[in-house]
């Protein structure tokens, strides 16, 4: 039967064994694969003050991004391609709550400035290889502007 | 209680029920925006309801581990905690940060990053309570007479914790670098060193409560925490599936995250196991209800609901989507919020000397959170499945599949009603037991 000692050395090998694997993997990933898979060239200065304006406002409070967020407001990873600049900036820029089909958006009212350096980060964003997310639905989008 | 200074415990879970209670109505906005009913949104709109949501639940669920550990660690190591008055000003000092966040948030002052919205400056602090904290505890067990394995645990728990903070402080300009480390704040504390936690809490309480042997608890402890570590760590890699990062995290995450349901099994089987063997008939009764009920709703909200879209095949179309919501709900439930309520039912008694346990609403508390929970996962369930079937497989525009699943919505905010109706008997019966005092360093026989 196991022994205390026995299963102490099995926490701490495991632990410490798992953790060295992780570790290794994560320094492989960050070091050249991220960088290339994100076209890490691409971030511009304007596409880092796009970053800092979706944190600063916390625009994952209710959309997702990468599949990463909240879920009342739609996945942005590939808004541009989906929408077109004009469309994004148009929802940034209004005055009055944006709401398609009466869910409420901020007005953040973003100078237009403001709203292209959010388009640069959605760009940006949209063209990184994400492992073939997000999935294309397998039948016909009904898209309603 | 055997030492004054336990008393110190009480607070912190008076603070975690404070929260708690915040966090319900902040929950019951998001709950009806969500059915159309945003009417509070130019004051409290929805980022803003979310963000206050997820770090009540946070503060409340580290202020009740706080306490829990102010109670643990001078009984296990048979020492007063080595300073009262500095566990005060680390209690206030959380209760401000933590206010002057959640105010912050209303006024768009937050740094937007999922589960770590609290602004730059605030970090610090948080940083200099936590060791403060820290500090108490691991000189107070150290100088202490005994170190058994259940506070080494319980404080590497701690301790691994507040060390992992730190990653999610750092700037990056690239978004799957953030998100990257942000993952090893968030994931490695709820799929790992808070399991550490619960684990330590867990076995206290099962040697407290059935009387078991504390070696044979302290054994399976190490088994159990060693598969969390061993199936969590690499498990992360469930969370890098789709942001930017290589390929070989789909197998690895794969493979690991599949595995994590084993430590969540092998903590209800432990729980009952125990309970089976044990001899003593603690008459805590619900202290015990919430000890066995953490150990297998854990299993079921965070281990098989887990699983449940763990998979990256299937995890491509739940990824972002109410699925997470519906495991997400059950999981911090089970494994957390249920951990906390159990210590807290368990210490009660001992810290005011007045044994309400035999009480019919405590029973009602156990019954209406957990029934009001299990509901509301179905209705995130219903939700979230018919969002992935109508948006990510037949393509239809996300307003209007939200427009479709509201009425999941209605059914989540009357199962919401009917938890907080058992978490506000809880907290009644919390206040009729009245405020901790010396003359239960004498009631002994039964703690």
């Amino acid at each position: 039967m196991l022994s205390k000692g026995q299963a102490r050395a099995f926490f701490l090998g495991g632990t410490a064994v798992t953790f060295a694997v992780f570790l290794g993997l994560s320094w492989n990933s960050l070091s050249t694969k991220v960088p290339k898979q994100t076209h890490a060239e691409n971030i511009t200065p304007q596409v880092i003050r796009g970053k800092h304006l979706w944190e600063s406002n916390n625009c994952m409070g209710c959309h997702t991004i990468m599949g990463e967020g909240a879920y009342y407001a739609p996945e942005l990873t590939k808004v541009v391609e989906r929408r077109g600049d004009n469309y994004i900036k148009a929802a940034l820029m209004s005055k009055t709550p944006w709401s398609p089909r009466g869910r409420k958006m901020v007005a953040y009212g973003f100078s237009e400035e403001e709203a292209n350096d959010l388009v640069a980060f959605f760009t940006w964003i949209g063209n990184t290889d994400l492992n073939g997310f997000p999935a294309k639905p397998k039948y016909k989008t009904t898209q309603n502007f | 209680m055997r030492y004054k200074s336990q008393k110190v415990a009480y607070w912190f879970f008076a603070l975690s029920m404070l929260l708690l209670t915040l966090q319900l109505v902040y929950g019951f906005i998001m709950g009806f925006a969500h059915m159309g009913y945003d009417n509070l949104h130019s004051f409290i709109p929805f980022n803003t309801a979310r963000a206050v949501h997820t770090n009540l639940l946070v503060v409340w669920l580290l202020s009740g581990f706080m306490g829990a550990a102010y109670y643990i660690i001078p009984e296990e190591a048979e020492n007063e905690l080595v300073s009262v008055k500095l566990a005060y000003v680390q209690l206030i000092s959380l209760a401000v940060v933590g206010v002057i966040a959640i105010i912050g948030y209303h006024f768009n002052y937050w740094e937007g990053r999922k589960f770590l919205e609290i602004p730059r400056p605030l970090d610090y602090l948080v940083v200099v309570n936590v060791l403060t904290f820290l500090g108490l505890i691991l000189v107070t067990l150290f100088m202490g007479k005994k170190r058994t394995t259940t506070s080494l645990v319980l404080s590497m728990g701690l301790l691994f914790a507040a060390l992992l903070y730190l990653p999610g402080m750092i700037w990056f300009d690239n978004q799957t670098m953030d998100s990257f480390f942000r993952w090893w704040v968030v994931h490695l504390w709820v799929e790992g060193v808070w399991e550490l936690i619960m684990g330590g809490i867990l076995a206290y309480l099962l040697i407290k409560i059935t009387g078991v042997d504390r070696e044979v608890i302290e054994k399976w402890l190490y088994v159990i925490v060693g598969l969390t570590f061993i199936s969590g760590v690499l498990g992360t890699g469930h969370h890098y599936y789709y942001i930017g990062t290589p390929k070989y995290w789909l197998i690895i995450g794969g493979i690991f995250s599949a595995l994590e349901p084993l430590a969540f099994l092998g903590m209800a089987l432990f729980a009952v196991a125990m309970y089976r063997k044990g001899e003593k008939r603690h008459p805590n009764k619900i202290a015990l209800s919430w000890t066995l009920g953490t150990s297998i709703i854990s299993f079921v909200g965070a281990g098989l609901l887990g699983m449940a879209h763990t998979l990256p095949s299937v995890n491509m179309y739940t990824h972002g989507t109410l699925v997470t919501a519906m495991h997400g709900h059950l999981a911090f439930w089970g494994a957390y919020g249920m951990i906390v309520l159990a210590i807290i039912s368990y210490t009660l008694p001992n810290l005011t000397g007045r044994k309400r346990y035999d009480n019919v609403n405590g029973v009602l508390a156990f019954w209406l959170s957990n029934i009001g929970m299990i509901g509301m996962t179905a209705a995130f369930a219903a939700a979230g499945v018919a969002q992935v079937y109508m948006e990510r497989i037949m393509g239809v525009d996300f307003g209007d599949v939200q427009k479709e699943i509201q009425v999941h919505f209605l059914v989540l905010v009357l199962c919401a009603t009917l938890f907080s109706v058992g978490i506000g008997l809880f907290i009644y019966e919390f206040v009729k037991y009245g405020l901790p005092n010396d003359e239960a360093l004498e009631i002994n026989e039964n703690d």
